[in-house]
């Protein structure tokens, strides 16, 4: 179905800007809203304002350089993203990881996964009139930043998976200030439904707004918790395990009401299953390398080689084409959030103005990874 | 569908379309021009049903340009690449956002730093780099002194 133009010009339409530099988008996205009333009538996204070309920029990267720019696209999937990177260039070069690294991986991908919900759960709270969450939201994500601290000696856009394995072996004091977190974490999160998800005015203000349907979120491109919460399967890490995924125990939650509660309930779901991965492996971390002997230069064989990882946002997706020489000939990053913007316009119209940002807060978008 | 499978029924909808089963994925190469008679198929055929649209790139080979689909079945799970060949003066192909949603946006981005023009696109705008701005940086010639910073 295609949406009909919507005349900007009609007697009684009004035209507003939003952003680019507006709290709600946490970050500088520009959206040109049609109203009519208080009714939306069009959403469209303008884009660019931290655009940097990375794919451009990695063309001129060996391939252990450009792993550092993508920390830059989305920033609180930091890890993930490095991950992703490493998998593609061990996939051309046929290196076999460690079983230790690929342990440290999983439970860093993982804590940067809960630190990455906590955020947004304290964000989301914060966009419909809730400030106190977004103060307790951070207290609990810095003591993951602590522990990220530690072992990768960054706080933010972490540099720590290398092809092979990872930069450096784990901090002596890891394994205690990671149980520490997850048993203080787990109490915290039963406050967190107290505070919020039993809310009836929070509740009012998600349910039934933003809602669309599985067909229409596949067919956007939508992936991660905005998919599964129509009920839909993507899961990358159950789809095509990487990295030890598969002998895990874990569940992949589904929403059914694709509304914006629905998202909401999905990702403090998927919270609790990621503590409950990094329950089962932070006392069985093997001992060994912590990273496979590579050539100091990385050379590619020419050809493709196309790598998924699930992030706190959805599939990130790196497509590296080779003609064997020591920069990628191009590079493309598929963006979880990007594609999940495409349905923003399609959730929104009809709703109210207001509504807008409970709908952008359950999208959770981070416009670096958006704009690249 | 096992990647023979896929291969038989695609040879079928476009016959002039090549194959390379060596990678992950059953890659498909064919023309720009038959990309959407094949598209409309790849989603319309109840036995393929390729609903995900999940990865839109361009790629500058210098003697012509490619456009790759990645493409998934929800239902089935299987996964085929698309590689449409473009002209590379005259660079055009049929747009897919009638099909695939998710298009739109992206093929929007091909436009704007490939210069890959999508015929019966909505809306082929600019998406990041302003309305004025001349040239389309991922190719491989395009030269900017200002902005480019070589390492």
């Amino acid at each position: 179905m295609q949406y009909e133009e919507v005349a900007t010009t009609e007697e009684g339409n009004l035209v507003i800007n939003v952003g680019p530099q507006h709290p709600a988008t946490h970050g500088v996205m520009h959206l040109v809203i049609t109203l009519n009333g208080e009714t939306i009538l069009k959403v469209e996204p303008h884009l660019g304002y931290i655009h940097r070309s990375i794919e451009k920029m990695c063309e001129s990267l060996s391939y252990r350089q450009f792993i550092y720019s993508t920390s830059r696209m989305d920033y609180l999937s930091a890890h993930i993203n490095n991950h992703g990177c490493a998998l593609a260039v061990e996939k051309g070069l046929q290196i076999e990881v460690p079983e230790r690294a690929k342990v440290i991986r999983v439970l860093m991908d993982e804590l940067t996964r809960v630190a990455s919900h906590v955020l947004w759960w304290g964000a989301m709270a914060m966009d419909v009139g809730a400030l106190t969450p977004f103060f307790h939201a951070f207290r609990e994500r810095e003591l993951i930043n602590d522990i990220m601290e530690e072992t990768c000696g960054a706080r933010l856009t972490m540099n720590y998976m290398v092809p092979g394995g990872v930069m450096a072996d784990l901090h002596p004091d890891f394994v205690r200030k990671v149980k520490d977190f997850v048993a203080f974490f787990r109490t915290k999160i039963d406050e967190y439904d107290t505070l919020i998800t039993h809310n009836v005015i929070f509740q009012g203000r998600m349910k039934g707004v933003g809602v669309i349907s599985a067909a229409d979120a596949v067919s956007y491109g939508c992936t991660g918790p905005v998919l599964r919460a129509c009920g839909v399967k993507c899961d990358i890490r159950k789809l095509s395990p990487y990295d030890g995924y598969e002998k895990l125990n874990f569940e992949e939650p589904l929403e059914t009401a694709g509304d914006s509660y629905a998202r909401y309930l999905q990702r403090m779901r998927e919270l609790r299953e990621s503590l409950s991965i990094i329950d089962q492996l932070i006392d069985n971390i093997p001992e060994g390398d912590f990273q496979a002997k590579t050539k100091a230069v990385l050379k590619l064989p020419k050809g493709e080689f196309y790598s998924r990882v699930e992030t706190a946002r959805g599939e990130f997706g790196v497509y590296i084409i080779s003609e064997g020489g020591l920069t990628p000939y191009r590079i493309h990053f598929r963006s979880p959030g990007f594609n999940n913007l495409a349905a923003l316009d399609h959730m929104a119209r009809g709703q109210k103005i207001g509504d807008l940002v409970a709908i952008m807060g359950t999208l959770d978008l981070v416009i670096p990874d958006i704009d690249r | 569908m096992t990647k023979e499978e896929l291969k038989n029924k695609i040879s079928d909808i476009i016959p002039a379309a090549t194959f390379d089963e060596a990678g992950e994925w059953l890659n498909v190469s064919i023309d720009a021009i038959d990309w959407f008679p094949l598209a409309w198929q790849l989603r319309a055929n109840a036995e393929l049903d390729f609903e995900f649209l999940f990865n839109i790139t361009a790629v500058d080979w210098k003697t012509h340009i490619t456009m790759v689909y990645h493409l998934r079945s929800v239902k089935y799970g299987h996964i085929i690449v698309v590689k449409a060949k473009c002209d590379r003066t005259k660079t055009e192909i049929e747009s897919v956002s009638k099909i695939w949603k998710t298009a739109d946006l992206n093929e929007r981005e091909a436009y704007d730093l490939m210069g890959v023009k999508f015929l019966n696109h909505p809306d082929l705008r600019r998406l990041f780099l302003t309305d004025d701005w001349e040239g389309y940086p991922l190719r491989k010639d395009y030269v900017d002194e200002v902005n480019i910073v070589k390492l």
